[in-house]
């Protein structure tokens, strides 16, 4: 069905290629994923298949992929329409139009399908993946769940042979993504499309999947059956590391598999402790106490009165779906958001009530689009503007960023590192003014496996020299490993405030896959597993 | 008549609008004006959507005031040398200009007489600019945009997109200023903008490559049976048509021109271009999904607004003084059965069209720095 014959893909001006001699053929009907660190090549993979990669993008693709026989070098994008549908990264970027049915519509206008026809399938679109209600809503009113099917209806109405997805589920929360997959394996199942999909959030579609394509450093692809593959992938799911480190042949995918092979394991574990991963932090020391904050934006509450402390050396998690309010909650504290009533107490002072250059020396705030702070050319002229702006010793910021992240180029632009090295590098701005509280919104996004393990190890470290940190995420792998204290957020208010493995263990859709293996025992990550004797 | 709710096609409003705002220029009668104001107000009333565009019409009559009072300002202050009448009201003290700006004269006396001409001149332009405000407020205009013919496809989904990328670009704008706060910044001037200007410009820039992308992975812009011939055949029509429809405006504007270069060339070069249009369009091959319809309704609506400016070009005819009521001396407007009833047939739209369907849209509040800060 896609068939790769010897590809080899250079960009302009590398002297690498990113892909090398890829050689393999996916079969039609297949649930194909594809995985790979960031930066690796996976969407240079995926843009082949429709031919963005090279018509679009520019570079040097030597071999050839066939799509349903269409050679992609004869055939530009445009002209594949028909077979390949595409959904981007960010959907809402793709829109082109502004409602719904409008969108579901647009490729098949540009196929000229006949107007009866177009209207019988945009109905049945609907249907399909749960969006009749939402029919007329404009777009920019939609949920990120309810967008990314909108774009996989969009990309559907076409009646395309194969579906390319980059990254669907990364930016939703679980129940959003849990709606995007469902939709995606019906469409497998009922419909025999053939789906490419690149994911980094592996815990979440592994199981789904019929192949895997794992795209090494080197640019190699390896094709195979998941089972096999996954074995020694770059990058694995928590299930498939406790596996991996088990020694468990065939590796289980899913919780299912590994819950079944798992059962000697709990016996053995049930005597012991689960050891803690952190330093526990000062729970006498106050860093950050907030009292009664609220947030409104005109009619619509988005933080109701709210009480939270934060202890010194502490990481916490806020956790809750998209819109609860997590955000609005970390700009009130930090002080430059909107708040409609309560004050914080940082030190004995209200950050709200100073001016912004103080306010950062004692909360720092990493916001969601980290690279909004960072406008100059090179990472050295950030660093050498963050000391200058924070008033610190020259070099404090280059020595913070070495330390966060080490080997980062320092006349590289801002905006061509990875999302983990750009994180790193706003991090070192902000912690240059010296701030006892870090708050970091969703700093997980598009982060791989090897960067969320470093950024857990950035936090931990922070926590050690008396930092305290907040920080919110939908990632619960992540905060299993790398926070003391969970709160939940929802409609503005928090719900859940506690331990970790508390907090996490107990809920159905918070628990991380080695506590739904390992249950009722309370163990969070394979990591914890390790340390213990008993496990080895 | 079909009283199912549903929208009425744009085209037929701008016809509608553009027949109204024809006839308001036909006259200065502050009577006939004020009915043509009252009309497209009803209408408008009567059968906008709750649609954001929908609320236009009141930002268009309060333009209007500017307008009228911004003419009789001008005329108090600059109309000052060629006063006609006698009734005087002020003497404003006249200052001398140099030579160069002969015909041009600051203050001086200031009569009534030119203060109602004014007055009369400012409404029609207003009235003008309402009923575009009307259109405006009628029709969507997305939607009108989906009515252009298809070889002018193009720059319709450009409008379309530039339609959607300001409000993201506004939005990334508060939200990169509110990211300044976090580094402490308060710099001013050329360093403020460096500081904002960058981030939104890198986002819109890797917006339009994704953009891009997805247009060009979705199929547009494609050809399919592309033909050599029918391509140069349709730019040449095009341009032969506009050219002569320069020449055409120019003949029947200037009467010393020889006649064929007046109204036939004009015909001729409206031919010309229609052709080039639908042969361009039949390059493209492309479908509409649920184009509005053209109906009943659309029919009549389009000939109510058609009425209201005959009615007006005849009457310029057979009875100008109507039209323009005198201001030297001041003299009461006056009323005539003609274009009173071509004023009264526009209203008639109010009734015969069907009434506008209830969207509900329960939009999620938008917050000022990102998408993710919504309390749901």
């Amino acid at each position: 069905m896609i068939c790769f014959e010897h590809v080899t893909v250079t960009y302009p001006g590398a002297t690498e290629p990113v892909l090398r001699d890829v050689h393999f053929e996916i079969p039609a009907g297949e649930f194909c994923l594809v995985v790979g660190t960031t930066g690796s090549g996976k969407s240079t993979l995926l843009g082949t298949v429709n031919g963005l990669v090279p018509h679009f993008t520019g570079g040097e693709l030597r071999g050839r992929v066939l799509v349903a026989g269409h050679d992609t070098r004869t055939h530009p994008p445009r002209e594949l329409a028909a077979i390949v549908g595409v959904v981007s990264q960010d959907p809402l970027a793709g829109c082109v139009t502004d409602t719904l049915e409008d969108e579901l519509a647009y490729t098949m206008e540009q196929l000229a399908v006949t107007p009866t026809v177009m209207r019988k399938r945009v109905e049945e679109t609907l249907d399909l993946l749960g969006l009749a209600e939402l029919r007329d809503r404009p777009l920019s009113t939609l949920s990120g769940g309810q967008l990314q099917r909108a774009a996989i209806g969009a990309a559907l109405t076409a009646h395309p042979d194969a579906l390319v997805l980059d990254e669907p589920t990364s930016a939703l929360d679980p129940t959003g993504a849990e709606e995007v997959l469902a939709a995606i394996t019906r469409l497998v199942h009922d419909l025999g499309v053939t789906v490419v999909v690149a994911e980094h959030r592996l815990e979440r579609v592994v199981q789904y999947a019929d192949c895997v394509a794992a795209v090494g450093h080197d640019g190699r692809v390896e094709f195979g059956d998941p089972g096999n593959l996954m074995a020694h992938a770059p990058v694995a799911p928590p299930v498939v590391e406790l596996g991996r480190a088990a020694g468990w042949t065939p590796l289980p995918l899913s919780i299912r598999d590994a819950r079944r092979r798992a059962e000697p394991l709990r016996r053995r574990l049930a005597a012991v402790t689960p050891p803690p991963l952190l330093a526990s932090p000062d729970q006498d020391r106050v860093a950050l106490r907030a009292r009664g904050i609220a947030v409104r934006y005109g009619a619509v509450i988005a933080v109701r009165p709210t009480d939270l402390e934060v202890r010194v050396g502490e990481v916490v998690a806020l956790m809750g779906r998209n819109g609860a309010g997590k955000s609005s909650l970390l700009w009130a504290l930090q002080g430059s958001g909107p708040r409609a009533s309560g004050k914080v107490d940082v030190e004995g002072d209200d950050p709200h009530d100073m001016a912004p250059a103080i306010a950062r020396r004692r909360v720092g705030l990493v916001p969601q689009t980290a690279g909004d702070l960072l406008y100059l050319d090179t990472v050295d002229a950030e660093l050498t503007q963050a000391d200058a702006e924070s008033g610190a010793v020259p070099g404090t910021a280059h020595s913070l960023l070495e330390r966060l992240l080490p080997g980062i180029a320092s006349d590289a632009h801002p905006r061509d590192l990875s999302e983990g090295q750009r994180l790193a590098l706003v991090l070192a701005v902000q912690l240059t003014a010296g701030p006892r509280v870090v708050l970091l919104d969703e700093p997980t996004r598009g982060l791989d496996y090897a960067a969320k393990r470093h950024l857990a190890r950035m936090l931990a470290d922070l926590a050690d020299e008396g930092h305290s940190v907040v920080v919110s995420t939908h990632d619960v792998e992540f905060v299993a490993g790398a926070t003391h204290r969970v709160v939940v957020i929802a409609e503005g208010e928090i719900v859940a405030d506690g331990d970790t493995a508390d907090v996490i263990v107990a809920s159905p859709a918070f628990a991380p896959q080695i506590a739904k293996v390992l249950a009722p025992e309370r163990w969070l990550t394979v990591e914890q597993l390790r340390r213990v004797e008993a496990f080895a | 008549m079909n009283r199912v709710p549903r929208l009425v096609h744009p085209v037929a409003w701008w016809v509608w609008a553009l027949g109204l705002a024809t006839a308001a220029s036909f006259t200065t009668n502050p009577l006939l004006l004020g009915l043509i104001l009252g009309v497209a107000a009803v209408v408008v009333v009567a059968r906008r959507t709750d649609a954001p565009w929908a609320r236009a019409f009141r930002a268009y009559l309060l333009l209007g005031l500017v307008v009228v009072a911004i003419r009789v300002a001008f005329k108090i202050v600059l109309g000052g040398g060629d006063a006609t009448g006698e009734h005087e009201l002020v003497s404003l003290p006249q200052i001398p200009l140099p030579g160069f700006m002969v015909g041009v004269t600051l203050g001086g006396p200031i009569t009534a007489e030119s203060v109602l001409y004014a007055l009369y001149d400012g409404m029609r332009l207003a009235t003008i600019l309402c009923c575009v405000g009307a259109a405006n407020a009628l029709a969507n205009p997305k939607r009108a945009l989906r009515s252009l013919p298809a070889a002018l496809y193009e720059v319709g989904v450009a409008v379309t997109v530039a339609m959607t990328i300001a409000p993201q670009l506004v939005e990334s704008g508060q939200r990169v200023r509110r990211a300044r706060r976090l580094r402490g910044s308060t710099a001013k001037g050329r360093r403020a903008v460096r500081s904002i200007a960058m981030p939104v410009m890198h986002d819109a820039l890797a917006r339009s490559f994704q953009l891009a992308a997805a247009m060009d992975a979705r199929g547009y812009g494609r050809t399919g049976n592309d033909n050599r011939t029918t391509r140069v055949g349709s730019s040449a029509l095009m341009l032969a048509g506009l050219a002569g429809m320069c020449l055409g405006a120019y003949g029947v504007l200037d009467a010393s021109t020889p006649w064929v270069l007046g109204t036939p060339m004009l015909g001729l070069a409206i031919l010309l271009t229609v052709g080039g249009l639908a042969l361009g369009g039949r390059r493209l091959h492309r479908t509409r999904y649920r184009p509005d319809p053209w109906l009943t309704p659309e029919w009549s609506t389009a000939l109510c607004g058609v009425a209201a400016a005959v009615a007006l070009i005849v009457t310029q005819h057979t009875n100008s003084a109507v039209l323009d009521p005198s201001v030297a001396p001041p003299a009461w407007p006056a009323l005539a059965f003609l274009p009173v009833l071509g004023i009264a047939i526009a209203l008639l739209p109010a009734v015969l069209t069907p009434p506008p369907p209830v969207i509900v849209t329960t939009a999620r509040t938008s917050m000022p720095a990102s998408r993710e800060m919504v309390a749901a």
